[in-house]
């Protein structure tokens, strides 16, 4: 069988996700024995027609953005949107809790009118997306699990139960007991509780479990000591779109 | 002579971001020779407008992947200073250790993946595997190390986790602090040393090319200017980080969503060359052995040797850090709380050295905590002006070359900045308009 051909993509993100997977030194090279990448803008100059796999990282903003995921679409068999941008709109999104005119003029003035943009959208709203890596940045490891079942002609394991359960079973203790926001509970899992074994709190970048309960977590976080609007504004910081 | 001369290269490779380089001659008159960025914009000031104070560095790393932690760092600064928020000495020492480790990584990725392919006429590092396989590993160690700095202290490479405004939400043990600095003087000093006799050997391939223009850098009497200091120019000296508008000037042109910068001159060059330049003098013996294998002499006026600044760079920020984790151990790590208890609330500066350059944030707090007003000057935007007039002395120089030639001249000029367009655009006009 001949090495699969795999493309990376970048729409209107921060490039981490790319950055993420140069960050795989020390499984870089066996990966490219097993696979062929055609195109990656950002680390190569190779340009390609078709591919096997094509990784997009990104949200949908722009104009341009819609006619270019469409043509990507077409050249790919199988398309994986990778990272919180691309799978849900993640912080891009934000913009989007706010009236177009106000964002443009805030930002770009009087000459609002020289940059066209579009409400942010996931990459799925325009084309079918087949699989996700999700996490802000997407997480390494869910990424390698992908690319290896697509190479092995798996179909990949998808999370969807919280963070909490992973916290859990790192045995690290509770966020919102130390008095700290936290997202875990209403969270997909996948990223190994990365943030609050480091200290920090959930901030939901990996975006809401399929059947959460949003006015329960909003309950919650109120006996927590933080109030509606504080509970949902810091609740849409990466999922503005899943919360709508 | 050539009269008439058309180049378009649309979306740049290996640089992060989207940009064209568009040059137009005719019948000898140059008309364009200029970067467009085309990049979509993200509208971070609107973003970031009314989130309260634990949030904002969160939010201001996703400006960008790959100076994740410079833009954090610099956001905390701002936000500590606008809150009166003190940090201790562990944590500014940490910190140090933050800045040398991404400037180390970014560096690494920068002039040995994505530049160095052109010394050896390919288009990428992949087929070096095969050829250069002994450099590729060490370059990719060197960039294991690197991250692995930010993995220790801040919980990830790129979006850090474990700084917080006032401090960090966990301190890494003495154990590992300590395994890092045996593998940094083990395996990275070799590494490096090994790396810089390789690129020595090909310097000769960097385009001959000279054009002075105005340094601008963090300068610090204490040390060479990473992490802290006063903004310098190379043309009228230091000024606090307070009058940073004064320096920066921005202003838009039609063929760029990331606004330019000006001062003194029509441009000035933020970036590894210009802290050279401006603080040669203060790299470590590790730095200036490199400088000197690589044939850098200050003042150095090819903006191409950026690149090889950035080289020096990594052998500084190496040897810087395993100086600065030696004092932490030496004074004893302490299992310090971050200091989150607001003294004022108002406006508040940050400044730090991020491997392009200079970086400024600048913010606004009302008596909630919340954002009021946010601006960012990025290194790629205050480099943009100056890339355009490297090009518009440059064209005509090499005129007589093949279309080909001068193409990839222009891309390699673009990419020895390492320009990080997506930051360019993420932040463009300054206030919000009530």
């Amino acid at each position: 069988m001949s090495k699969p051909k795999i493309a990376f993509f970048d729409f209107t993100s921060c490039e981490g996700c790319q950055l993420n997977k140069l960050n795989l030194e020390n499984d870089l090279l066996d990966l490219l024995e097993l696979v062929d990448i055609v195109e990656f803008r950002e680390a190569m100059d190779d340009k390609a027609d078709e591919y096997d796999i094509a990784f997009i990282e990104g949200s949908i903003s722009t104009p341009t953005c819609i006619t270019r995921i469409h043509d990507i679409r077409r050249r790919t068999k199988i398309l994986v949107a990778l990272g919180a941008c691309a799978v849900q709109g993640g912080i891009n999104a934000i913009k989007n809790q706010h009236s177009a005119d106000w964002v443009k003029e805030t930002v770009y003035g009087e000459d609002k009118y020289l940059f066209p943009s579009i409400p942010v959208q996931p990459i799925s709203a325009v084309v079918k997306v087949d699989y996700e890596v999700r996490g802000c940045p997407m997480s390494t490891p869910e990424f390698l699990h992908v690319l290896k079942s697509l190479i092995l002609n798996r179909k990949p394991e998808i999370f969807d139960h919280a963070v909490c359960v992973e916290c859990k079973l790192k045995e690290n203790e509770c966020v919102l007991d130390k008095g700290m926001f936290c997202l875990g509970p209403i969270t997909r899992a996948g990223c190994d509780a990365i943030c609050p074994t480091f200290g920090q709190y959930c901030t939901g970048c990996r975006g809401v479990v399929s059947n959460i309960n949003k006015n329960g977590a909003v309950e919650m976080l109120k006996q927590h000591g933080f109030s509606t609007k504080e509970a949902l504004n810091r609740m849409k910081m990466f999922c503005t779109l899943e919360l709508e | 002579m050539r009269k008439n001369l058309d180049i378009d290269v649309h979306h740049l490779t290996r640089v992060e971001g989207h940009g064209n380089i568009v040059v137009n001659m005719k019948e000898g008159v140059l008309e364009k020779a200029q970067l467009e960025i085309v990049e979509a914009p993200r509208f971070f000031e609107a973003i970031l407008k009314g989130r309260n104070f634990h949030e904002v560095a969160i939010i201001t790393s996703r400006i960008c992947g790959i100076c994740s932690l410079g833009h954090q760092l610099t956001s905390l600064k701002a936000t500590e200073d606008a809150l009166g928020l003190d940090i201790t000495r562990q944590t500014e020492l940490l910190r140090r250790i933050l800045v040398d480790g991404a400037t180390f990584q970014s560096n690494t990725l920068h002039s040995l993946f994505l530049a160095a392919p052109d010394y050896l006429d390919v288009g990428s590092v992949f087929p070096l595997i095969n050829t250069h396989k002994d450099v590729v590993l060490a370059a990719l160690r060197l960039k294991r190390i690197a991250n692995e700095i930010g993995e220790l202290i801040s919980g990830r490479a790129v979006h850090p986790i474990a700084c917080v405004p006032g401090g960090f939400t966990q301190i890494p043990s003495a154990k590992n602090l300590l395994a890092l600095k045996n593998k940094l003087v083990n395996e990275a000093i070799p590494d490096a040393e090994f790396i810089v006799d390789v690129i020595a050997s090909l310097v000769e391939k960097i385009p001959v090319f000279s054009r002075e223009t105005e340094y601008i850098s963090v300068k610090s009497e204490k040390e060479y200017g990473l992490y802290d200091g006063d903004i310098y120019s190379s043309d009228s000296g230091s000024y606090k980080v307070n009058q940073y508008l004064e320096i920066t000037n921005e202003f838009v042109v039609p063929h760029s969503s990331g606004k330019h910068a000006k001062f003194n001159r029509s441009s000035y060059m933020v970036g590894a060359l210009a802290r050279f330049n401006n603080s040669h003098n203060q790299l470590n013996p590790l730095a200036k052995a490199a400088a000197e294998k690589l044939g850098l002499k200050a003042p150095n006026y090819n903006p191409y040797m950026n690149t090889i600044a950035q080289v020096v760079e990594i052998a500084h920020c190496i040897a810087s850090s395993i100086e600065l984790i030696d004092t932490l151990l030496d004074e004893g790590l302490k299992n310090e709380k971050p200091n989150q208890e607001p003294t004022k609330y108002g406006r508040g500066f940050g400044l730090t050295e991020v491997p392009r350059g200079i970086l400024f944030h600048d913010y606004t707090y009302n008596k909630q905590g919340k954002i009021e007003k946010v601006n960012c000057v990025i290194p790629t935007g205050q480099n943009l002006a100056n890339i355009d007039d490297d090009m518009k002395k440059l064209v005509p120089e090499i005129i007589e070359e093949t279309k080909e030639q001068i193409t990839h001249k222009l891309e390699m000029l673009v990419r020895a900045y390492d320009p990080c367009i997506s930051c360019s655009v993420h932040v463009l006009n300054v206030e919000f308009i009530e």
